[in-house]
Parts: C-alpha cells; structure tokens; sequence
C-alpha cells in the first residue's frame, strides 16, 4: 500500500492480574482504511482500543500514531492529536440537551485551533453534527435531556462526538450494538461518509454482516491474541476464525 | 372577545429560547422580578435591621458564599466536605497579611481570596484525580490537620491565634460588601455555569472520560474550578477575620463545613441561588432559636428533616416552578 501509514501497534500486552487481555498484538494502518476488529466477549477488543487512545496503560509495547508514540500519553493528549473514540457503554452527559453534548467536544483546544484560533457558533456546528448522524433537525430531539434519548440515539450522539474533535482516526467500540437492523442500515451511510472525507476507522464490531461489508480489513482476537488478518472475505474462510468466533457457520454463510 | 386563563410565561417562554424578545413592559417584569426583588429586600431590611440582626445578616451572606462555592464544587464533580479548608485559609491569610504588614482589610480581603484560593488549590492538587468520597475524606481531614499543626507548632499565634485585628471602616460598609459579594458571586457563577465553559466542567461530573476523550484535560479544568470556589470562600473567612477583628483556630471548625452542605441541599442542589435561600433560611434560624436553649438543636434538626423530606427538590427549584406557573385572564378573539 502506498497510502500513508497512520497507526502502528507492536508488541501491545496488557495484564490484568492473571488474565493477559491484550497478548503481544501487532498491526498497520493506512490512511482512508478501514479495520475491523472482531473476537468473542472478553477477547480483549476494548482494552485494545483503551490501550491505543491513553484510557490504559500497556505492560509491554508500543503505539505510535503518525510515526509518533502515543503510548504513555494521557487520553487527553491522544485525543488532542486527532484520535478520538466511541464508549462500547454509550454515556452520555445526561443532564444536557443532546445538542449541547457536542458543545463539550466543540471545546476542545484541537477544535479551536483547526478553526484558527475560534470556537465559532458551537450551538449551529453541534446541531448540524446531529442532523449528520441522523437526529432530525428542528425536532424536539435535540432538545431533550441526553438522559431521556433512547439507546439507538445515543450511539449517533456517541460517534458525533467523534467527528465533533474532528479527528483523523476514530475508533468505534461496538457502535452498532443494540441497534435494530434500520438503524444499523441508517448509521452505515454515516461511516461510508467519514471515510469519503478521509478519516481512518477502526471498528469494533459483533454484527460481522454490516462490519464485513464497510471494513478494508479485519483483525480476529482470541484470548488478547491476534489470531488471524486479511481481508473480510479471507478472514471468514479461515477455519480457526470458525471455530474460535464464528461457532456456527450458518451465521457468516451468507455474510 | 372573551377571557381565558393563560400562564404568564407562556409568550416568553417560546420566544426566549435564545434571546430575550421581551414584547411588553409586563414580561419585563416578570423576568427581572425574581432577580430584583430578593437583592433590595435583603438592602431593605438589612439597612432597617438594628445592629444585632445586621451582623446576622453579614454573616450569613459568608454562608451563603461558602454554600455558593460548594455547589460549583459539586456541578464541577468535586464533593467538597471541607468549606472550612478554604474560609480558615482564607483568614489566616488575610488576618496575617493585616497583622504583620499593617495593610488595610480593603486590600487584604481581596488579596486573601485570591491568595487563599491559590493556595487551597494547591493543597488539593495532588487529589484532584481523586473521585467521589476518596476526594470529600481528603477536603474533611485537610483542615483538621492545618488546625493540629497551628496547635502544636504554635504558629500564627498558636492556641491564642491573633487579635486586634483591623476591620472594615464603618459597619454599613461591612454590610453592604456583604451584600454586594453575595450577589456578584450568584450573578457572576451562574453565568459562568451556564456558559459553555461551565458546560465544560458539568460534563467532567457527569462523565469525565468522555471529556477526557474530546481533548480536554479536566484536571486542569477542575484545578481552574476549585481555584474559582476556593477563592470565594477564602474572601468569607478573610472578611469574617475582620468584622471579628480575631483571627484563630476555630476558623477550621467543621461548621464552616457543615452548614454549606445543608443550606445546599435545604435549598436545591445545582442552582447556586438554591444554596444562598438555603443559607438565608439556615443560619437566621438558628439564631431566632437561640433562646432554646438545649432543645435549639433539637428542633432546627427537626425542621431540617421536615424541609428535605418536605421538598427533595429543594426550595429553589420549588418556587421556581411555581412561579412559571403563574396564570393570568387574557383576551382571546372569538
Ligand atoms: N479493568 C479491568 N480489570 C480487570 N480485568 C479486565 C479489565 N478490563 C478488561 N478486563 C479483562 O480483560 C479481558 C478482555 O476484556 P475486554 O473488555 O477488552 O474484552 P472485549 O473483547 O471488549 O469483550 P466484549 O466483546 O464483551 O466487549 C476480559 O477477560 C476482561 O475480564
Ligand atoms: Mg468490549
């Protein structure tokens, strides 16, 4: 690939007493990509995407965002270089108005500065970011306290909040879970649209019919190990990936 | 034409959700109303109030400025169970820089906030990325321990601590800075907390990772908070040093600690004008019950159950509801 490398993981480990959650992962990514990640529950998809954004600190290993290490930094200063990420429990401000959720995001020190110096009509730019992802504008919707949305507008607000840092790289935990197949079909023009502008993605995904129709590539987990990469269709033809996730084959047959 | 009953805010409401497009003299009113009333009823009878209920008055505007500053605390995430950390601070600072420098209260008061909110700031700095209680033990025990030091250390004037202190120049005086801080302090934090900087710091309480995540560092903004907290209630121990003329240990007692919290909660938590009815209700209270003598606890406990069980809420947001629903006749065409 010619495209710029933007990410690179080595080496990546992290224990959590006796349980290796992230074994010695190694991985690339370009620029415009997108990686998905999958693996069976407690296989160590979170805490990579912890590890990668500053939320934990690795025991072994190295990440380095654009040729610079990023390991070690705070999330803040992760975030502040242009990664921003998605909670796989969206949480949102709940005593804010959905719109005004963005508003924190929207003050962010990498906002102002991309902006040139100005922070601009934070109220306008969070209300046109949520007409983005899908909220229909001039509704009541974004006026609602955040604590009162339903779960398949939090998970809009959560990647919103992404695209409202303006960040390069973003990564999605599990974004798409809990939602119904049309809100599923709904959010993945959003994705198709960040990576037109673009931004590298990595996504965490269970729902491997969406994840192996939008990823470039995807990286399988099993107990914090990588255990294979490729590409989707590679990736589901491999045996190990059968059985160590898939289970049944029925599930990816027609994937 | 007939008439039907129509609640007052109605018209503004609808408009006034960005700006205020005021089409009457009557909506005027009724926004400035609440604002306005409560600041020249408190001039009015503080200015006709004998020398005694005066002094109440001046004192408990210091309460409802360390209840103010607490409930910016507690919006910005931070428990504080130690008011009495930053007011003692506050009043050593003042009362040493008038002490040994022989500089006017106009200028020590001021200073002392500012100085005295720098250095509570930093004493809680290494905590700061405490949460919840773990950070509330700390602010508890801080001016347990500065007052153990003073007492076997003998500094500052030791056990004794230090008299004769200057005060402000006339009693009127004394009471209209009282007054004058107690509502700048309202006004001034209530922009701030409703500004997208507060917005800022509300989301560090409500969920501090996903700040962390938009590039914030929110110990620094928390650091700022507690600054802007500590420092007013560092300038009600620097003036209550003053209009004692005394400055000693019992500036560090727990009620400095105490009573904020309740006039909060009696009040309504995150309001800020909460905390201050709360503390204008509070602290007069127990001086009216103070013939009681030992059932004065008794029943000023009982009266606080009787408010929080009464009004969770608390007594702000109450008659802030109310007062929206406030009807009046209006003209309707047939
Ligand atoms: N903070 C923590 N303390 C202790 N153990 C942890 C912690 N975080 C994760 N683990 C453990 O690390 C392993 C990997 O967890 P992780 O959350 O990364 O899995 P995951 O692949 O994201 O799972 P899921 O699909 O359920 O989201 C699990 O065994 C988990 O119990
Ligand atoms: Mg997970």
């Amino acid at each position: 690939m010619s495209r710029p490398v933007v990410l690179e993981v080595r080496g990546l480990l992290k224990r959590y007493g006796g349980v290796t959650a992230v074994d010695g992962v190694d991985f690339t990514l370009h620029e415009n990509e997108v990686l998905g990640v999958i693996g069976p529950n407690g296989s160590g998809k979170t805490t990579l995407v912890n590890l990668i954004t500053g939320f934990v600190k690795p025991d072994r290993g190295k990440v380095l965002y654009r040729g610079k290490r990023i390991s070690g930094l705070p999330p803040y200063r992760v975030a502040l270089k242009g990664v921003a990420r998605t909670f796989q429990m969206a949480k949102p401000f709940y005593q804010l108005p959905a719109y005004k959720n963005l508003v924190v995001p929207l003050s962010s020190p990498r906002v102002h500065a991309l902006a040139g110096g100005s922070y601009g009509d934070r109220d306008a730019v969070a209300k046109d970011l949520l007409e983005e992802v899908g909220f229909e504008r001039d509704s009541w919707v974004i006026n609602k306290a955040a604590a009162s949305l339903p779960h398949g507008y939090l998970k809009r607000l959560e990647l919103a909040r992404c695209m409202a840092l303006r960040a390069d790289l973003m990564l999605l935990d599990e974004l798409f879970s809990g939602l119904s197949l049309a809100e599923v079909a709904s959010m993945v023009p959003v994705i198709d649209k960040l990576r037109s502008r673009g931004k590298t993605i990595i996504m965490v995904e269970h729902r491997l019919r969406e994840l192996f129709r939008i990823a470039d590539r995807v990286l399988v987990l099993n107990f914090g190990q990588k255990i294979a990469e490729g590409t989707p269709g590679q990736v589901m033809d491999l045996p190990a990936v059968r059985e160590a996730y898939l289970g049944s084959e029925a599930e990816v047959g027609d994937a | 034409m007939s008439r039907r009953r129509e609640r007052i805010d109605r018209g503004i409401k609808v408009r006034a959700d960005d700006i205020y497009a005021l089409t009457s003299w009557r909506e005027m009113l009724y926004l400035a109303a609440p604002r306005v009333a409560p600041v020249l009823t408190l001039l009015v009878v503080g200015l006709a109030a004998g020398p005694y209920w005066q002094r109440v008055i001046m004192t408990t505007s210091m309460f409802a400025l360390l209840a103010i500053s607490w409930d910016v605390l507690a919006a910005s995430g931070m428990v504080s169970l130690g008011q009495a950390l930053f007011f003692g601070v506050g009043a050593y600072t003042s009362g040493m820089l008038n002490h040994y420098f022989g500089w006017s209260p106009l200028l020590t008061i001021p200073l002392a906030a500012v100085i005295g909110g720098a250095i509570s700031t930093l004493l809680l700095l290494p905590v700061l990325r405490l949460r919840g209680l773990y950070f509330a033990m700390v602010t508890l025990i801080m001016p347990l321990i500065i007052e153990r030091v003073i007492e076997a250390t003998g500094i500052f004037g030791g056990t004794e601590g230090i008299s004769g202190l200057a005060s402000l120049p006339h009693r009127l005086v004394e009471l209209l800075v009282a007054m004058v801080m107690v509502w700048v302090a309202l006004f001034g934090l209530r922009r701030l907390m409703d500004s997208d900087y507060g917005l800022v710091l509300k989301g560090i309480n409500d969920n501090d990772r996903s700040v962390m995540s938009a590039g914030i560092n929110i110990y620094r903004r928390k650091a700022e908070a507690l600054f802007i907290a500590s420092s007013i209630a560092a300038f009600a121990g620097a003036f209550m040093t003053h209009a004692y003329m005394f400055v000693g240990m019992p500036v560090f007692a727990m009620d400095y600690s105490i009573l904020p919290i309740a006039s909060t909660v009696v009040g309504g938590v995150g309001t800020l004008a909460g905390p201050l009815l709360g503390a204008f209700i509070l602290v007069p209270l127990s001086e009216l019950l103070r013939g009681l003598g030992g059932l004065r606890i008794v029943i000023y406990a009982t009266l606080l159950v009787v408010f929080i069980v009464g009004l969770p809420e608390g007594i702000f947001p109450y008659l802030k509801r109310k007062y929206t629903q406030f009807e009046r006749w209006v003209e309707v065409e047939k």
